[in-house]
């Protein structure tokens, strides 16, 4: 597989300049924060990697950037016209995969947010349907049930109910866990053209080597960014050394927490 | 032509002879075919007990209406539901908003209603009513009882068709239409109380525990003859009417008590669906005699 930056010669092409800008952004459960203080811009058409350790608040982030945590602090600003105009796809999702439903009409989830929980399929969108099959690779699939799909075709399945979305934010939280190396090369591809689209797209990524080799910028967060920009400069081995000394002193730092709170307890 | 007359008297005639027959098969039919398709999406979201802990919710309302209007129908069902719906309400907002999940919060609740049901049933009634209210009595089913089974079924179907696409999506990717649709919060509840609802109408025609019977057991067998969900929740009214007309004819042969012998009838469907059944049943786990080609 070549080296095939994207998104670093197509920033041009989005002249509108839409983005999402995080300002001192703080997100936590229960008060304990999981990201602190974070700042910065998202530009469209830069496909952006989001790396670091477990439990450096990689999902947390995501999971605010698709309204479904309010910040603790700060606020991240964007000027869609709708705050749901975002396609987001969680790790691990939670689907019940022996689910009486087949291949078509998953994806025709994808154009809920157009046509409401009452509104007719348009034959528009059945051809929508058909072409985010023929994208995904899985033509011929389409009225298989879900339960007999392998773990790669429903990930594809699911990019395909992206496609469908069609919105101009994506973010994908290790969308390639599990995921061998064809199908990933596939949906990698996808990920390539929506950045070409002046998407915006961000994706948790585990996989240090695929961020080398194809996301433009990256963001390296440890509860806290420890980088953020062209991922050559952002993964290097001091950078990374960095982040795993954060996350730990981050797991210390909340025993000691727990400790005052017994001890206060016991008073 | 003897035999051919003898068909006729198990499986016509005492429906044509009898009212309280007609009534029976009107009433019990009517729940069959908006509590099972409720049943199957039950089983989908992992709750097939919650009907269960709902119908036991149901009782204090009841028996609160007992105590105050006496064996009353619109005071018993007005209680159900009210009872059915705080504890379906309160559950809901126990699992969005506490570490509990769903069937755990369900599980006190339920237990916490029942004892206080059979508390104020056992202040004033006897052993036979709370017996009347446990098992229900189709074969006495009267107008305004049998009036309130049909609305209740007309009112579930078309709350269904048309609350269809949320109800699969908010059980199969639930995050998804969080995050996706406005009104998405609602759609838990409105579910939970259309199984109140069925519960609390069946509760008059079967009993609180032999009503989850016609609206799980049909629901689970259909769940075994197909992987798509248009045709599993026709199925599973198809087998609860199936059972509620068989469950009746039975009944009126051997003398049977109703509620009964339908959940009976359901039993041995859905006992035969987990053996045949084509999409997951056991003899399906047969090595095929030839498999396809890719």
């Amino acid at each position: 597989m070549g080296r095939f930056l994207l998104g670093a010669d197509l920033i041009h092409q989005n002249k509108n300049g839409r983005g999402i800008e995080l300002v001192n952004l703080t997100l936590g459960y229960d008060r304990r924060p999981a990201v602190h203080h974070l700042s910065g811009k998202i530009a469209p058409g830069v496909a952006l990697a989001v790396c670091g350790p477990n439990g450096a608040g990689k999902s947390t982030l995501l999971k605010a950037l698709a309204g479904l945590l309010t910040p603790i602090g700060g606020r991240i600003d964007h000027d869609y016209p709708d705050p749901r105009a975002i396609a987001y796809l969680p790790q691990m999702i939670d689907i019940d995969r022996s689910f009486p439903i087949n291949v078509k009409d998953f994806i025709a989830m994808g154009a809920l947010r157009r046509i409401g929980l009452f509104g007719g399929l348009a034959a528009k969108e059945c051809d929508g349907v058909e072409q985010a099959v023929q994208r995904v690779g899985l033509s011929g699939l389409e009225h298989r049930p879900i339960a007999t799909l392998s773990g790669g075709q429903m990930q594809r399945v699911l990019f395909a109910r992206l496609i469908m979305q069609n919105e101009p934010v994506i973010l994908l939280d290790e969308p390639f866990g599990a995921i061998d190396e064809a199908t990933t090369k596939h949906l990698l591809n996808l990920i390539v053209h929506w950045c070409a689209e002046g998407r915006i797209v961000i994706t948790v990524l585990h996989d240090l080597e695929l961020a080398r080799r194809v996301f433009a910028q990256t963001l390296l967060l440890a509860r806290q960014c420890i980088a953020w920009g062209p991922t050559q400069e952002v993964l290097t081995e001091e950078n990374l050394q960095k982040a795993r000394a954060m996350s730990a002193a981050y797991d210390a730092e909340a025993r000691e927490c727990l400790l005052d709170e017994a001890i206060i307890h016991d008073h | 032509m003897k035999r051919s007359f003898m068909i006729t008297d198990i499986f016509i005639s005492p429906f044509i002879e009898y009212e309280f027959m007609r009534r029976a098969l009107v009433g019990s039919v009517s729940l069959a075919m908006s509590g099972a398709p409720l049943g199957v999406f039950l089983i989908l979201r992992r709750m097939s007990l919650a009907g269960d802990a709902l119908s036991h919710a149901i009782l204090p309302g009841a028996a609160v209406g007992y105590l105050i209007a006496g064996l009353s129908l619109p005071a018993m069902t007005l209680g159900g539901l009210i009872a059915g719906l705080i504890i379906a309400f309160v559950t809901g907002l126990a699992a969005r908003f506490t570490t509990l999940r769903e069937d755990a919060s369900l599980a006190a609740f339920y237990l916490v209603s029942l004892s206080l049901g059979v508390t104020l049933v056992s202040i004033r009634g006897s052993n036979v009513d709370l017996l009347h209210i446990l098992f229900g009595s189709v074969v006495g089913l009267d107008s305004p009882a049998l009036f309130m089974l049909v609305s209740v079924s007309t009112f579930s179907l078309l709350c269904l068709a048309l609350f269809y696409r949320a109800f699969v999506i908010d059980t199969l990717d639930p995050i998804f239409l969080r995050q996706t649709i406005k009104i998405s919060e609602v759609v838990p509840f409105l579910f939970l109380a259309l199984v109140v609802l069925n519960l609390v109408a069946g509760f008059h025609a079967l009993g609180t525990l032999m009503a989850v019977g016609l609206i799980m057991l049909p629901a689970a067998a259909a769940r075994l003859w197909s992987f798509q969900l248009v045709v599993a929740l026709p199925l599973a009214a198809g087998f609860g009417v199936f059972s509620a007309y068989t469950g009746l004819v039975f009944s009126n042969e051997t003398g049977a008590p109703t509620g009964p012998a339908i959940i009976l009838v359901a039993g041995i469907c859905y006992i035969a669906s987990l053996f045949f059944g084509r999409a997951g049943g056991i003899l399906r786990l047969r090595r095929p005699s030839s498999h396809l080609e890719g």
